[in-house]
């Protein structure tokens, strides 16, 4: 653990210097230059006077969000003494375990063999579906944990055998406590048997002065009561600090060209998820050329590989041929580091009904991303992370309807392998849209995954009834195929804080 | 295990940690009995080269699944007896000791945290303590002792340090105001901080990058 005091002077130093040239910063120095021609500017106190026309123009206010958003974003500094890869991922057998980089090396290998001009989509597998990663997952072991054979208290019931802490019900009630019952939600207290003098239209009055204020961190804790339709795409473009400047457009646009100039091998990857997912989707299909327009960018955005100095994973190296080790001559492949894998698309296609232009659309997507996604398809200890959403989702079970575990594992249906492909694309194409959208409200709102884990567990405690009578895996599976009847916050709310234990 | 300058000191300080020999992390052993039990309890031992003495700055190591740990240093008294004192006890390394959080990290224990005097140290005692059954081993690594006042920085304060707009005061300061010595301490910290970031570039983007022919498949070689 780092000094208290020394930690703060290191965040405040590494923020300074990720905002400093940044476009923020050279806009805020063109404001106080222009602000020297004003009136009230006086020279004996400068200094004051600038800071004074910042905050009252709302630049300060800029710059607040900017801080928030660095500080969401990255964690805290690590120890002085730890090497980098140890602020990627603490533990060290789960840097080891990193199984899809060899895959993904592999794919290199078959793809320089295949040499075919038009590709023919059926030779490409996808890289992993979510069932693959879930037989990884659950083969990591800790080394210095005794696993015996005999079935102890060491054994997790479940699926995943490692010990990392999660949260329980108690814990989670504190965090969620905006979830709780005598707060108004949307998603419940919005629907059409409750007039809306008593939540919705106050709660509409705020998030437009949320609006106005265009204060990040008021956004966040406002979110987590849900967002009103039309105000979701602002204000979540104002939680992620997405502002749309030109120079983001122009961004926007060279990758585009990039796009036309160039192919990758990773658009084949691409054209078959979209045409598997999202084209065989009741409500995702009309957004198809959306979803390529900005699939096809994000795989070309070098930007992308910054999160990787906080994600558990490492971006594919490969070498021009003939200069193996030489580091001027390496490049990442993919250039955003990132190998859509089955289902990728649907992180994107909730999206596109909120944001109608690609540019925005497309920014908003990759901040997600760097923020939430990818660690849904990553290894890794963080509490957000899929390892810890599957064991916070098994205890939860576990401990909260024990008979339904016991009768479910007996069975051979192990819960995890029913949720494990919903929390992996975090719900997206198995709830209908406007409960998903309510979701990934408190995905924001909460800056965590954990809900992901919760709602899981809620789903399972909903149809608990059904599942006790089944008896075998496929039955277990066709009661819990469709979800998008199913409404998200009473759920939750009924799950956190109306259970009776 | 050594702990014989270590590697990794932090780069931009000029303090190096001291030589020292220390013995591995022995388990403490109930007599008597054939089997060997796993107390969860172990002792590493370190002395300084020459029976020589030091004052104690900062304890730096990375944990193995030590769950407490407890630190007694060995001190020259008058007339040249040496007494054994505790400067730490019970120190929380895992909030949850069946659980990973803090199996692996790395901790810093400063002199100030310390319960009492850490001058003229002659020998440091960890105690290392994990309750919960399920690891198979449990120490700590990378052991480094920084002793006292290495650093210095020899440049003068910039002129704007001194013109910062005081802060709001914090509601619950109690009447009393911070201790003069750590907020100039802290204030040197983070001029030192700003320092090095204004030699250093920013970390912003330029925001071009030409996906050019270098991607295509066939140049590349695979490994």
């Amino acid at each position: 653990m780092v000094d208290p005091e020394s930690g703060l002077s290191l965040t405040i130093a590494r923020i300074v210097q990720r905002l400093q040239g940044s476009s923020l910063h050279s806009q805020l120095e063109r404001q106080a230059r222009v602000s020297l021609h004003k009136p009230e500017i006086k020279l004996e106190s400068l200094k004051e006077d600038i800071k004074e026309f910042l905050k009252t123009s709302g630049w300060e206010k800029k710059l607040q969000n900017a801080v928030y958003s660095e500080l969401n974003v990255f964690p805290s500094p690590c120890h002085p003494a730890a090497p980098p890869e140890h602020m990627k991922e603490p533990l060290a057998y789960m840097r080891k375990a990193q199984r899809p980089v060899n895959e993904q090396k592999e794919l290199l290998n078959k793809w320089n063999e295949m040499g075919t001009d038009e590709p023919d989509l059926s030779l490409f597998r996808p890289v992993y579906a979510p069932k693959d990663f879930l037989e990884v997952l659950m083969n990591l072991r800790n080394p210095n944990y005794e696993n015996g054979e005999q079935p102890s208290f060491r054994n997790h019931l479940g699926l995943i055998q490692v010990p990392l802490k999660v949260k329980d019900i108690p814990e989670l009630k504190e965090d969620f406590s905006e979830l709780g019952l005598n707060i108004g939600q949307l998603g419940i207290d919005d629907s059409a048997q409750v007039p809306p003098e008593f939540f919705e239209n106050e709660h509409v009055r705020v998030g437009q002065k949320v609006l106005t204020e265009q204060d990040s961190a008021a956004a966040q804790q406002y979110v987590r009561q849900g967002c009103p339709t039309a105000l979701r795409a602002d204000l979540w473009a104002l939680i992620l600090n997405i502002s749309n400047q030109p120079e983001d457009v122009l961004y926007y646009e060279q990758l585009k060209s990039n796009v036309i100039q160039h192919d990758l091998l990773v658009d084949s990857l691409i054209y078959k998820d979209v045409k598997l997912t999202a084209s065989n989707d009741d409500y995702y299909f009309v957004f198809e050329d959306y979803l390529y327009q900005v699939l096809l960018c994000f795989s070309r955005d070098t930007s992308v590989l910054e999160h990787f100095s906080y994600s558990s994973a490492t971006p594919p190296k490969s070498y021009i041929r003939g200069k193996l080790g030489i580091e001027e001559y390496a490049v990442f492949y993919p250039p955003n580091g990132v190998i859509p894998f089955h289902g990728f698309s649907m992180y994107v296609a909730p999206l596109c009904f909120l944001y109608h232009e690609p540019s925005k659309l497309y920014q908003i997507f990759r901040e997600m991303y760097v923020r939430f996604f990818f660690r849904l398809h990553s290894i890794s200890s963080h509490p957000s992370g899929i390892v810890s959403l599957c064991l916070l989702f098994e205890t939860l079970l576990q401990t909260h309807l024990p008979q339904l575990f016991y009768h479910l594992r007996e069975i051979g249906a192990q819960p995890l392998r029913i949720s494990f492909k919903w929390m992996v694309r975090a719900f997206s194409g198995y709830l209908a849209t406007d409960q998903l959208l309510l979701l990934w409200d408190r995905i924001l709102g909460y800056n965590s995954l954990e809900i992901l884990a919760v709602l899981a567990a809620a789903v399972f405690a909903f149809r608990a009834v059904n599942l006790m009578e089944v008896t075998s895996l496929a039955a277990a599976e066709a009661v819990l195929a469709d979800l998008s009847t199913l409404k998200v916050m009473p759920l939750l709310q009924i799950f956190l804080f109306a259970t009776v234990t | 295990m050594s702990g014989v300058a270590g590697p990794g000191a932090p780069s931009g300080t000029a303090r190096a940690p001291l030589p020292c020999a220390a013995r591995a992390a022995t388990a403490l052993q109930l007599g008597g009995g054939a089997d060997v039990a796993r107390p969860g309890v172990a002792v590493i031992d370190l002395r300084f080269p020459r029976g020589g003495a030091a004052d104690l700055q900062e304890i730096v190591f990375r944990n193995f699944y030590t769950a407490f740990l407890s630190v007694r240093v060995q001190r020259a008294g008058a007339e040249g007896s040496r007494k054994w004192v505790t400067c730490l006890r019970d120190y929380c390394l895992m909030p949850s000791p069946h659980t990973e959080q803090g199996s692996q990290d790395y901790f810093s224990l400063f002199r100030h945290q310390m319960l009492c005097d850490v001058d003229q140290v002659t020998a440091v005692r960890f105690i290392l303590r994990q309750p919960s059954p399920v690891w198979v081993h449990f120490t700590i690594e990378e052991l480094q002792i920084y002793p006292l006042n290495q650093k210095s920085p020899e440049k003068d304060f910039p002129s704007w340090l001194s013109q910062l707009t005081p802060l709001e005061q914090p509601a619950n300061l109690h009447g009393e105001l911070p201790d003069p010595e750590k907020v100039s301490t802290e204030v040197q910290q983070m001029w030192v901080l700003t320092e090095v970031i204004r030699a250093r570039q920013a970390a912003a983007r330029i925001g071009r990058f030409d996906v050019d022919g270098c991607y295509d498949i066939n140049l590349l070689s695979y490994m």
